[in-house]
Parts: C-alpha cells; structure tokens; sequence
C-alpha cells in the first residue's frame, strides 16, 4: 500500500511518519506514534473523547484526515504536564474526582485547555459550552465544569 | 483500496472528481464514511487552497464554502448567522465543519443549511454559475461539481428566526430545526430534518405573509406548518411526533424568539 | 449471623479506622492515570502485526442462512481469513451455563439461521480495520427472511414464529415446569372480592442501551507456553475466561485473561462476545488480533437493558389499604437468553415492592423475540418492576384520594412483617426516607404519618404466612397448543396451609461451601465428543447438585403432609408437537460435560464465578 510522508509538531516534538491512505489523525497518532492519550469512542465526532488541539483549536482527531496536519502542531494529554508537574487542569480534575472510567478525561482536557488558553477567566456557561462536543457517560459533568473553574481560579492558562 | 487526491486549487480538484471520489473539506461527513468503510467511494480529493473568505458584498453576503463554523462565528459580517453556526455541534466540530459541507449534510444536520433555505441563499459553484438554493437542495442527490460560495442576501436582522429542537441540553442532534425570515409580504419559512432535505413550509409562509405575531395571528400557519413537510421515523423521533411538535416549535419560534 | 472481621491487629498502622468519609473530597486511586492518559485501556496495549477482525452481520430479524460465499472476500487485499461458524469448536453457549443455569441456545456465529438484526454470519481478518471493513462487505449471504415478532406479547401466542428450537415456545422455562416464573402468596382473588377499589394499570419500559464511551473489545495474542494472551475491557473477566475456553474448546489454562480497567460499561460489557473472538482469530491466524465495535454495533448489536411490560392489579380499602396486588410481567430476552432468565427471578423477589400486602401474586415471562439479546444494566430486573409499582402507587393515591406519601407510609412494610417471598422485612426503612423526602421538599405530613416508624408495628400478625391459593396453570408447552390464553395468574385451585414456610431458593443450585471448587458445577465441555464406554456414572445425569426431587419454586411450596387439595403436577399434560425434550424431565445436556478441572494441566479455578 502506497503510503505518505507526513511530519508534523506533536507536544513539542518533531515527528515524522508514513501514513495510509485515508488513515486518521488518531490512528496515526496512536499507532503510528505511540500517543495513546486520545481515546477512540465513536469515530463519528459525537464523543469527544479523541479531542486533540491543532494549532491550539480543539479538533477530532478520529474525523482529521493525518495528511491535513503537514506542518501543524498537534497537542495532546501526553504533553499537558510539565515534566513532573501535574498542569493545572490535571490536578483540578484530581482534586475534583472529575473522572470515573476515566476515559473522556483526556478529550475533557483538551477541550478546557483550550478555553483556558483563550479565556483565562470564563463563567460557568462558558465552561459548559466549552465542553459540550464531549460525552461522559459516568455522568460526572458537573465535577468536570467546577474542576475547569477551580484550574481556572489557580492560573489555569499557562 | 482508498486514495487521497491533493490538488493546488479547487477548480483543478473539481476537474478530478468522479462517481468514486468525495471532496475532503472539514472531514466531519467524509472521515465519517472513511471510518465506517463506506464502499460508496473509493477516492478522496482535496485541494490545497479553500475560500475561507467571509465578506460583504454589494448583493449581500459572501461566505466561502471552505469557512468554517468558527470562522462564521469570528465574522462580524455574518453576525446574522452567529445564532445558527453556535448551535452546531461543539468547539472542536466548529473548528471543522464548513458551510460547504452542511449543504451535503443529511439529516439529522445541515442545520446552517436550513438558515440559507430560509434566507433565499445563492449556491455558487466552481465554475461562477449560481443556482437558488431551493433547486440547489432539490437536486442535491444528483449533484455534480464543486461548491465555491454561498450569497445570502441582505436581511435586517429583526426579521431572521432560528430554532434547533433537541432533547439533549445543551447540545445534542436536532429532532428538527426551523428558520424564518419574517419580511413582511415576503415569509420565508424552512424546516430542518423534516424531509429528505431542509424543505420550505409554503403553506405556512402564505399564512403568514400579512399575519401579525400575536396567537391568533399566526393560528393558521401553525395549523398547514406540516403540509409540505416528509418528516421520516427514526432514531431521534417519529414522524408523527415531529407532526405533533412542529406546531408547537414554530410558536417558541413566532412569539418568544425560540424560546420555550 | 457474621460480621466483617477488621484485622485491626495487623493493619493498625496502614488505615484509620474511624471511616469518617462521606463529604470530604477524596482523590481516586486511579485518577493519576485518567488525567495524564496513562491509564492503560485494553486497546492501548500495542503488538507488532496487530491484525484486525470485523464482523458481517445480519440485515435482516429473522432469516434463514441459505448460503455463504466467502470466496470473493478471501481474495481482498491484506485478508488473512475469513471465518465463519464453522471455525467455531463449540458453537453453543448460555452465558449462564457456567452456573448451571439455562440451557445452550446461543452460537457465536449464526449458521442455520439469523435471530436478530446485527447477528454474526461470519468475521473476516485482515492487515487494516479498513481491509477488513471492505472484505466483509464482499461476503455474500444467501438469506430466505422469516417472519420474526418484535413483541413480547406476540411472541407468546401460538401463531408466533419460533425463534430459536432450543426455547420452542418462545419463553424460558421455570423449574423444568412452568413457562413463567409464579410467585403466590394469600389470595389474591379472596383480596380482590373485599376490596372497595380495583386499580389497574399497565406500564413499559423500552430497551435502554449502556452506551459506555469506549465500546466493547478486546485483543488477543498468542503468548508463551501455546497459551493465549487476551486484553479486555470486560466486566467480569473469569466469566469471560469460562465463556471463551467452553466455545473454543480450549483448557483455561491456556487463557491469560487481563482486564481490570473498562471506560464505562454500566453492564454492557459482561456478555463475554469480543473475547472468544478475537482469541479465536488469534488461534486461527497464529497473530495478534483485535476485534472491536465500532458505535454503530455498540447500539445496535450491544445488547441493551431490556425492554419491559407490567400489568399491575391492586385491591384497595377505602382507607388506602392494599390488600391484594397481582402483576404480569413480560422481559424482552431478545433472540437469546443471555441474562434476562435470572433477571426475572430477581424482579420476582423484588414483588410487590417496599409494602405489606396480604395478598400478592405474579407471573412474569421471559420471552424470545427477534431484538436485539439483552443483557445486564445497573439493577436490572428491578428498574422497570419498581417504575410500575411507584406509579401505579401515585395511581392509588388518586383513585382513593389520599396523599400520595402518606400512601405509602401507610402501606410500607415494618421491621417483622412477612414478604411475599416468605422471608421477615429486616432494617427496612421506607417510612422513615419517606418522612425525609416529604421534609427536604417541604411537602406537609400529617402528624400520624409523622409519627409512623419502620421499628414498631410491624411483626404479629402481620409476620403470618396466610393460607395460599396455587394454580398450576401456564405449564410449558400449554400456551403454544392453544390451551392457556391468560397471561395473570389464575383463579387458585389448590391451597397451601398457613405458616408454610419457604425453603431457599430454586433456580440455581445452592452453592455450599461457596468457594469449594466442584467439577460437577463448573460444567464446561472438554476434549473430544463424549467416550463412549466407561464413562463416568454421572455422565448423562440430572445437573449436578439438584435435590432427588426438583426443587420448587420458593413462590409454592408443597406442604409438609400434602392435603387433599394440593397435587403436586404430574407429569405435564402431553406436549405439543414441536415439544422441548425438557418437558419430561430437568434439562440434560446433548452430550455430558466432561470435566475439564480433573484434566492435567489444567486450572482447577476455571469459571470462578459464583454469584453476580
């Protein structure tokens, strides 16, 4: 199978793949790079649990075709702390028992970090809209919404 | 096997299209299909350069096909159709989706489309022409060619409705969307998902041509409001249900501004 | 009777005892792991030539299989095999059978016919999901549809079609005896006749999909030592285990099962389907292999709570005393029965609620239609049971004009009252949440019900057995001849004494002493067809651990010296002619299990399942 040189920045790293064709940005990440932190519920975009950010906008990756990304930055939960420390939003989702499953926890935390990164400071509706492309199906949206508050309040736009 | 077709410009890439290809613009419909091995198509085509453009011209408003839901959102020139780009999908679907796509999107979306049914928007196709998008979604299923930009004529913003009925709060998929343009002598009125594509409502457009937005004002339209609808069973609602509710949206819709 | 033991003396150090808990913040042990995305699920588990097997499946409810052309999918780019039902050792299953509950009714993969829409015909392996995803759209099935019934009701009647041979009358049968599960107590009809109202309603409850954000799946690897290494989201990982090695046929031994951490399952993930498959795909391509559903077979093929009919009677005293409810129940099995089975007699135990009523009686069917099977859902068999009583209580409350709280607190049961499955109410405590739900929402009590307690009047009379009327109409195979139309119980015949008590429970054999390995229940098949020869004396016996004699229902029990007005049935009345070999006699299996636990080399903990 024919396949194509893509390279692109993920958290910070340079990384450069071949990819199939019609392969998406999700499996070239998981599968191709090892980046396991985006999570595959539907590949349909209804879930929100693959939620990568490029270019620092929030973006399924399950519905990016890998070859769109030439040249972008790509980031993910793999990169979210840094180093040792735990960002912001992490240990307010800690703090909060913001996860059950634990499984739209990555997707809910590109999704915040995103609006943290642009709204330092948002109300809670903000925070809802925020994150209303991502499901949880433990239900545990309300702790999710005041933990993005609480990251927020502590600086959560690094 | 699947094939991804890169063109510099999107007239080159119209020229490669074929019965087997899908053009690739946000990815929401086509890696959809991708994903869920759609033997319908074989080849994705995609061209390097999209119109994101959205400005305003001497007609009305210009948008590119390849403008994104965000992209509406961040133009003070479509601020008409903040309302209906706000209401699709979340951040990241915004990020994605264009208007070009939701043309093609089948139900339970095209919410945006069904704000340009309402609105008497022109489709322009890669080739210049213009098409009215009524014949445009009347034809839909058998259409060729790619998509440059949509015009959407000036309206003054008191005058467009929209309304997108889920059950899910604060988002979820629409059971059916509605969008009017209350010009007087002049009713546009279009449903979302209650038909094979956003329909008009033409029936309930001549009952409210001179009618004043009041109850008894607009009790004929919320009567005939179904006449011209297909509304179909599915996962979301039955068709009957839609028939039940429809009367009951359109009212939110005339009286309190989509509001319950 | 016992106590939890705290080894205070060996952990003193390790934890503090007070467990002063409830509404401090406390941090998960797993969350570190959730927010940096660490926390390993089975598909982040990553092999080298990783292979990827789909399934294709039925369009159809109801169809028989004519044929299968797998030859144009085998020529498809990057396909490995294509597997159908054949490649399967053991074809028959009963997720319950490790209990030795139900009979076999289930393949992995459909090959005489498609029960349900979504069913599996056949899988197809390949390098890429896609490969995989194009080479099942190339298999093509030869179906001659059925007609199917998608009602519980319809299913019943004689006309329905029959689904599945295995339950020829479309519905599980209880105790080797009945085609519903009875549950008798007092008289309801006597009840019904003194009563200044009847309230009767019928209420439903559709089929409702887990949904969990990751869907089912699970990869398989060939490991060291001809073992088999599976990653699974499962949520009940030694029942998986059992599952796999009984349909593939394989010692548990070779099993390396590794689970523990699902994202979500909420009781869709215990039907043990993606892991015998994708161990079977690893057996037969030497390969790692993983096999997932996508969202659209989550929904569709990933089996829901299931849906629920109840018809509830109440006899009621002017003064808002019950004296006399009678339900009907219908579960939706969908094409297998799977769980629903044991969910019945969990709702009947439920029956009639948090209430003391002198008189109750119910029958609930399970029944095979064309759906979708379904399955476990957080308390399922309650949930649906439990809607209709509290809205059929609102109802009362209506009809005898009484606060609807107070209702129930002048109904609810009392410390020492008798239940309608014989056992004394202990630690209840409806009246007093009651009277806190009333205070939280500001609803005014009056100061009777106010003062009511759960701990006093309760007991004396209302600890009695009464005297109660049996019937033992609805026997397997009656209904389908024709010969029974009514779904409630029937006017009784027979009488049980007063103060008869029940004797534990029937159904699944009592398992004493709990954790003791018995081959006899484990009950999975082993090795090669059954020798003939000296085969061991149990070989084609009863189930294992049964009584001499069948054990009865809790809901009637014979009396110690039986009167005159009680006869025990006997054998059922002359089936019909597509009839259940089980009719005569408790259900044997076609061939005897042979134990796989006195085998070499293999696991003496296979199936370490014991109760759920």
């Amino acid at each position: 199978m024919p396949k194509t040189p893509l390279t692109f920045t993920l958290n910070d790293g340079e990384v450069a793949v071949f990819v199939d064709p019609g392969a998406s940005l999700i499996d070239v990440l998981r599968r191709g790079v090892g980046d396991l932190t985006p999570k595959q519920g539907c590949a349909q975009g209804t879930c929100g649990a693959c939620t990568v950010l490029i270019d620092g906008k929030p973006h399924l990756s399950c519905l990016t075709l890998a070859e769109t990304v030439e040249g972008r930055r790509i980031d993910t939960t793999a990169g979210l702390a840094g180093g040792p420390n735990l960002h912001p939003l992490q240990k307010a989702f800690m703090e909060g028992f913001s996860a059950q499953c634990g499984f739209c926890t990555s997707g809910m935390l590109m999704a915040s970090k995103a609006l943290l990164d642009r709204t330092p400071n948002p109300t809670r509706d903000e925070v809802i809209e925020a994150i209303s492309g991502n499901l949880c199906r433990c239900t545990g949206y309300e702790p999710i919404v005041d933990a993005i508050l609480s990251a927020a309040q502590q600086g959560g736009a690094r | 096997m699947l094939s991804v077709e890169t063109y510099p410009t999107l007239a080159e890439a119209s020229q490669a299209m074929t019965d087997r290809s899908r053009f690739l613009a946000g990815g929401t419909l086509v890696m959809r299909a991708v994903n869920y091995g759609d033997q319908g198509f074989d080849r994705i085509v995609r061209a390097r350069q999209v119109d994101r453009d959205i400005r305003t011209e001497s007609g009305g408003l210009r948008i590119g096909a390849g403008a994104t839901m965000a992209d509406v959102l961040a133009s003070r020139d479509a601020a008409l159709l903040h309302v209906v780009a706000a209401r699709i999908g979340g951040p990241a679907v915004r990020n994605m989706a264009t208007v070009g796509g939701n043309l093609f999107a089948p139900n339970p979306y095209g919410e945006f489309t069904t704000a340009l049914l309402a609105l008497d928007a022109q489709v322009v196709g890669v080739n210049g022409q213009t098409t009215p998008i009524e014949s445009f979604l009347s034809g839909r299923a058998h259409h060729r060619g790619l998509i440059a930009a949509v015009t959407v004529p000036r309206v003054s913003e008191g005058d467009f409705r929209f309304l997108k009925a889920t059950r899910i709060k604060p988002k979820g998929v629409a059971i059916m969307t509605i969008a009017a343009t209350l010009t007087r002598g002049d009713t546009r009125l279009a449903f979302g998902n209650m038909g094979p594509t956003p329909l008009r409502a033409k029936s309930a457009e001549r009952a409210l041509n001179n009618a004043t937005l009041d109850e008894r004002g607009i009790a004929q339209a919320l009567e005939v409001c179904t006449q011209d609808l297909q509304p179909a069973d599915d996962p979301l609602a039955s068709s009957w249900y839609r028939r039940e509710v429809a009367p009951v949206h359109l009212k939110r819709l005339l009286l309190n501004g989509g509001r319950r | 009777m016992t106590s939890i033991e705290f080894r205070k003396d060996l952990f003193a150090d390790e934890r503090d005892d007070t467990l002063k808990e409830i509404g401090k913040p406390t941090i998960r042990q797993d969350i570190l792991g959730h927010v940096t995305g660490r926390t390993p699920f089975y598909d982040d588990h990553q092999f080298d030539g990783l292979l990827h097997m789909r399934a294709v499946r039925s369009p159809h409810h109801h169809a028989e299989i004519r044929r299968i052309d797998i030859s144009a999918a085998e020529k498809m780019p990057g396909v490995r095999r294509v597997v159908t039902a054949k490649d399967v050792p053991n074809n028959l299953n009963t997720l319950l059978s490790l209990i030795n509950f139900g009979r076999d009714d289930e393949p992995l993969c459909a090959h005489d016919k498609v029960r349900y829409k979504g069913e599996t015909v056949a899988w197809v392996i390949a390098d890429t999901e896609r490969q995989a995803r194009d080479a099942c759209a190339a298999v093509r099935v030869d179906y001659s549809v059925l007609p199917h019934v998608l009602d519980v009701e319809e299913a019943l009647k004689p006309d329905a079609p029959v689904i599945n041979h295995i339950y020829p009358n479309n519905t599980f049968d209880y105790h080797d005896r009945y085609d519903h599960q009875k549950l008798r107590f007092g008289d309801v009809n006597a009840g019904f006749a003194r009563a200044d109202h009847i309230v009767e309603a019928e209420y439903q409850m559709s089929p409702i999909e887990q949904a969990p954000i990751e869907t089912c799946g699970a990869i398989a690897a060939p490991e060291t030592n001809d073992r088999f290494v599976c990653y699974t989201n499962t949520q009940a990982l030694f029942f998986s285990l059992g599952t796999t090695a009984k349909l593939l046929n394989i010692a548990s031994s070779r099993l390396h099962f590794i689970g523990g951490t699902a994202g979500g399952g909420f009781g869709g993930k215990v039907d043990s389907i993606v892991e015998p498959t994708a161990v079977l795909g690893a057996i037969l391509t030497g390969r790692p292999v993983r096999f997932a559903w996508d969202r659209a077979e989550e929904m569709q093929v990933g089996a829901p709570r299931g849906g629920e009919r109840w018809r509830i009677k109440d006899g009621v005293m002017r003064d808002g005393r019950i004296v006399a409810r009678e339900f009907s129940g219908f579960f939706d099995s969908g094409a297998y029965m799977r769980l629903s089975p044991y969910a019945i007699i969990k709702a009947t135990g439920h029956i009639p609620g948090p209430y003391t009523i002198p008189n109750v009686a119910s029958n609930v069917y399970c029944c095979v239609t064309n759906r979708t099977p379904a399955t476990a859902m957080r308390g399922f068999g309650i949930t649906a049971v439990d809607f209709a009583i509290e809205c059929h209580m609102d109802r009362v409350a209506e009809v005898v004009g009484m606060d609807p709280i107070e209702l129930r607190i002048l109904n609810a049961y009392r410390d020492g009252d008798m239940k309608a499955h014989r056992r004394a109410a202990k630690n209840t405590a409806l009246i007093e949440c009651c009277q806190v739900v009333a205070d939280k929402a500001n609803w005014p009590l009056s100061a009777e019900a106010r003062a009511q307690s759960s701990l006093r009047g309760g007991g004396g009379e209302r600890a009695a057995i009464p005297e109660t009327a049996t019937d033992t109409e609805g026997r397997i195979g009656e209904r389908r001849a024709g010969r029974v139309a009514s779904t409630a119980p029937a006017g009784g015949t027979g009488k049980i004494p007063a103060g008869t008590a029940s004797k534990g429970v029937s159904g699944v054999p009592v398992q004493n002493p709990d954790m003791q390995i018995d081959a006899d229940r484990i009950g999975h098949r082993m090795g090669a067809a059954p020798t003939p020869g000296p085969t061991p004396a149990r070989a084609p016996a009863p189930p294992p651990r049964a009584p001499a004699a069948p054990t009865p229902p809790a809901s009637y029990q014979p009396p110690p010296a039986p009167p005159a007005s009680y006869q025990p049935p006997p054998q059922p009345v002359a089936p019909p002619a597509a009839a259940p070999p089980a009719q005569t006699g408790p259900y044997t299996p076609a061939e005897p299990f042979s134990r796989g636990t006195k085998r070499p080399g293999t696991s003496p903990f296979t199936s370490g399942f014991r109760r759920r």
